[in-house]
């Protein structure tokens, strides 16, 4: 197995038990745990295309990296502004109570 | 592949699988901070330092301790008496192992266009200033004007409504 694939591996892996994280869940807060988990897989595919891709001087995929990271931080903050409005208005996080979009 | 590779491999994979199975919420954001910590030693495996260390700030420094916050702040800590995992979690669990097969299928199979071993980048601080002051400059502009806006969003979002009695 090449670095790159074994890489790609760990990155698939993780990507994974995000998703599945994000559906199996009840609590929102683990749904965007979960979604984070996937963001960052995706960070490290782009790191390891970057790394052994035919011109790593150009910097392309980590600068991806850097920006996607900042991204994630800026969704992370409004989705756990969200989750919290949401529990001030419904007095819970359980997603399969929360089934209304009219409060 | 080298055995430090491995196990940080194996840090990152069980810090995301106890983030996504414990019961207890608070401990599943700690395991989330050690998934992140395998996730930003394996950027600096990498040689991609500057992400690597990114990384380290923005998500261990800012995302983890928000997501304590917020599970502090809801009554998130507490294990509901149902269970944590959701009605229809065998489908979700079925969705993702064919996720998980389809993926490492593509990757195990697909031919290896790239050259195996690559000579390892010599990047410095300043190259990349340089390169997000000259070609990256607009996606470092919106990025910023992103950061704020979602900055005021997340606070209008989360704060107390008009009326609302406390």
């Amino acid at each position: 197995m090449t670095p790159l694939a074994a890489y790609l591996l760990v990155a698939a892996l993780v990507f994974a038990i995000g998703l599945a994280g994000a559906l199996t869940r009840r609590n929102a807060i683990l749904v965007l745990i979960g979604i984070e988990l996937m963001l960052n897989a995706a960070n490290l595919n782009l790191v390891a295309f970057w790394r052994y891709g035919p011109h790593p001087e150009l910097l392309t995929g980590m600068m991806f990296a850097v920006f996607s990271i900042a991204v994630a931080a800026a969704e992370a903050a409004v989705g756990l502004g969200l989750v919290i409005a949401i529990y001030r208005h419904a007095r819970t996080t359980d997603l399969d109570e929360i089934n209304r979009m009219k409060g | 592949m080298n055995v430090v590779f491995w196990i940080l491999a194996v840090i990152t994979i069980l810090g995301g699988l106890t983030a996504v199975t414990l019961k207890n919420t608070v401990h599943c954001a700690l395991a989330l901070t050690v998934a992140f910590a395998g996730l930003a030693l394996l950027f600096l495996e990498l040689d991609a330092q500057f992400a690597g260390f990114a990384q380290i700030l923005v998500y261990i420094g800012a995302v983890a301790i928000l997501v304590v916050f917020a599970i502090l702040l809801t009554r998130g800590s507490e294990t509901p008496s149902e269970g944590v995992f959701s009605r229809t979690w065998f489908a979700g669990l079925l969705i993702a192992a064919g996720v998980f097969s389809v993926l490492a299928w593509a990757v195990l199979h697909s031919t290896a266009a790239l050259p195996h071993e690559s000579n390892v980048p010599a990047v410095d601080v300043r190259q990349i200033g340089h390169a997000l002051m000259g070609r990256y400059v607009l996606p470092l502009e919106i990025v910023a004007l992103l950061l704020t806006s979602a900055m005021l969003g997340a606070v209008i979002v989360a704060m107390h409504e008009k009326g609302e009695q406390k």
